[in-house]
């Protein structure tokens, strides 16, 4: 018995995993797909669709497909908005971010603090917040007469919600980074010294190179999140004006729980699902071949 | 072309330093000649780096005076002090190539782009890494990484000084004894002053004109490798260099012989009247097996090295390491050990004790 190279015996311990993963990730999205391929006359009266649904989707000119289109653009603009702020802000801070004494524990647990506040919570605060009669923020910003408005002016929406991501987020990247930072021996700042090195020269040579793989991360991790964005916007703006705020997860809940129209919404569920999937691996990929070759 | 004049430098990390104990470094005096190899040796925490971090400005010392040949440059910062620094860890800029990591100190000096591909080409050539100068740097191994770090140091042309912080950590074994020769050979081309930190004696004797041994903080012995194993000035040299160390044997002197380990043993040299804590030192080099004559004593173990043997031995309870003569075939229990007389120094109070003269 002890002696067999391998014993299969072992898959017997793996099973309960299975079984886990099976009703928390399996079943479920295996429910979207036969959704997605089918269509309903009433409560369970299901009938064959094949892939009419994600050729609607996919059609720019069809009605759905528009939407989709459409909400698919301001996703996409508003993750690359978030991450354009949030990680160049967050590689500034963590410099900045004491490196010894007492100052380390305090600061770090400052920066940490949004990032504990629930998101409907950060919403509420933003929604109160932005207002232009009783929000500092909004009231500020009319009372010098900028032309802010939530409800009304698209660029003002799409500013808050930025904001709110920024002001949420950004503690994320700071940690990261200044944990990355940490890690570079002081030898290099003591060679860069003696070779004479600019502040900034030792930032583009020393520091940002060492930070590489830990910015990978950050920059995968903010993706997905703000691809995913749903509470904020749906707090302080409602998808609005008109639908300037209404991005992917939005409109998705809009069509499967406001219209019940789960064949539409299972289809882009989906796509949705593919779209984060295909992004990240194409930039990790990216990244880490990047690398590899530049070495040889 | 530099003189480097510690002048009573010392340091503390603590703020306000009460007591001997809380220095790094003690009060040290020492000139550096320009073209000279040295090795700072000592055990790990001994302040040699110290040492080597207030030379290179990387350290502002809490007392004394640090002198390139007569400018006062105490509080100069490092980049203005034309030093090269070698690190333990290779440093090397991940995202350049070869060829652009040994530039980099020329170009944050603003020198013109033909000047910096010259000399980067020159200094290439000596390290040897001439066929790797369009290679991305992170890709190469450990002692070519440390040949670059070196290169940015040597590349720029008005550097006065060397200093490697134990540079060879990280090599390969077989690896350390080719960069090492490479340092020697860069040493012997450029006339550069050179200081040399570790804590292996081979090192330190292979590498340097002058080894300055130091022990918690003090600079105990400045010597040639000869000197320091021949004559060490200190019971700490004796023991530190040489393996195995020196041997110490508690002893009453009297002229020229001294009594040991109930045992009479012949002096190279006279001594006047020694008060207590004297013991005389002899390396087992010094002390051999003998057939017949000699002082008897009870073998405890041999140590074979191949080359050559070493017998653990108690001479009236005081332990000893004798060489055993290559002709020697065989070791009994008991043996007898005969002391090469110009070879037994004294210390007394772990000092050692000029003879007056035979």
């Amino acid at each position: 018995m002890m002696d067999k190279p391998t014993n299969n015996r072992a898959w017997f311990f793996v099973l309960p995993v299975l079984a886990l993963v099976l009703f928390s990730s399996i079943v479920p999205m295996m429910t979207v797909v036969n959704y997605s391929v089918q269509d309903s006359m009433g409560v369970n009266n299901f009938f064959w669709n094949g892939d009419a649904w994600f050729r609607d989707l996919l059609d720019p000119t069809s009605e759905i497909g528009a939407r989709f289109a459409g909400a698919l653009m301001r996703t996409f603009a508003f993750s690359a908005a978030a991450l354009a702020v949030e990680v160049p802000l967050g590689i500034a801070v963590a410099l900045c971010l004491p490196r010894r004494g007492w100052a380390v524990g305090l600061s770090l647990v400052v920066t940490a603090l949004p990032m504990l506040i629930p998101w409907n919570v950060v919403g509420m605060m933003w929604q109160i917040f932005a207002r232009q009669d009783i929000g500092l923020f909004g009231a500020v910003l009319t009372g010098i007469g900028l032309p802010y408005n939530v409800t009304q002016d698209p660029v003002s929406a799409w500013i808050t919600i930025v904001v709110i991501d920024v002001w949420h987020w950004t503690p994320m990247v700071i940690l990261l980074s200044y944990a990355g930072l940490r890690a570079i021996p002081d030898a290099y700042y003591q060679a860069a010294r003696i070779d004479g090195a600019s502040r900034w020269a030792v930032f583009v040579n020393i520091e940002l190179p060492k930070l590489q793989k830990v910015l990978v991360i950050a920059v995968l991790l903010r993706f997905m999140q703000t691809f995913m964005i749903y509470t904020e916007p749906v707090v302080v703006t409602g998808g609005g004006p008109g639908n300037a705020t209404t991005f992917l997860s939005i409109d998705l809940v809009k069509i499967a729980i406001g219209q019940v129209d789960v064949g539409s919404a299972a289809a882009m569920s989906l796509v949705y699902y593919i779209i984060i999937l295909t992004a990240c691996w194409i930039f990790f990929t990216v990244m880490t071949q990047l690398d590899r070759r530049r070495d040889t | 072309m530099t003189r480097i004049t510690l002048d009573g430098i010392a340091h503390a990390y603590t703020r306000q330093p009460r007591s001997e104990k809380d220095y790094a470094l003690r009060p040290l005096h020492h000139v550096w000649e320009q073209g000279m190899a040295y090795a700072l040796l000592g055990p790990s925490g001994c302040g040699k780096t110290t040492l080597l971090n207030i030379i290179s400005g990387l350290i502002i010392p809490s007392e004394g005076r640090l002198l390139f040949d007569d400018r006062d440059v105490t509080r100069l910062p490092t980049e203005q002090r034309n030093i090269a620094q070698v690190f333990q860890f290779p440093v090397i800029y991940d995202t350049m190539t070869v060829a652009e990591n040994l530039a980099f100190p020329l170009r944050n000096r603003k020198m013109p782009a033909a000047a910096i591909t010259a000399r980067v080409a020159e200094i290439a050539a000596m390290l040897e890494l001439t066929a790797d100068l369009k290679r991305r740097a992170r890709g190469l191994t450990a002692d070519a990484k440390q040949k670059i770090s070196l290169g940015r140091g040597l590349v720029r042309s008005d550097v006065s000084a060397v200093l490697f912080d134990e540079p060879l950590t990280v090599i390969d074994p077989a690896l350390k004894w080719e960069l090492r020769s490479k340092l020697k050979a860069v040493h012997r081309a450029l006339d550069l002053l050179m200081i040399y930190v570790t804590h292996d004696q081979t090192e330190a004797l292979t590498f340097a004109d002058r080894v300055v041994v130091m022990n918690e903080g003090q600079a105990v012995q400045i010597g040639t490798p000869e000197e320091l194993f021949e004559k060490p000035d200190h019971t700490f040299v004796g023991y530190f260099i040489g393996s195995p160390g020196m041997n110490f044997l508690p002893a009453r002197v009297d002229g020229n012989r001294a009594y040991a380990g109930g045992g009479e043993i012949v002096l190279g040299a006279g001594y006047p009247a020694l008060s207590e804590a004297v013991r005389i030192g002899v390396r087992p080099d010094f002390v051999t097996l003998t057939p017949g004559a000699g002082l008897k004593v009870q073998v405890r173990r041999v140590d074979d090295f191949g080359r050559k043997r070493l017998a653990h031995v108690s001479l009236g309870g005081v332990p000893l390491v004798a060489t055993i003569p290559a002709d020697m075939q065989s070791v009994g229990t008991e043996a007898n050990v005969s002391f090469d007389a110009a070879h037994v120094l004294v210390y007394q109070n772990e000092v050692r004790v000029e003879g007056i003269a035979a």
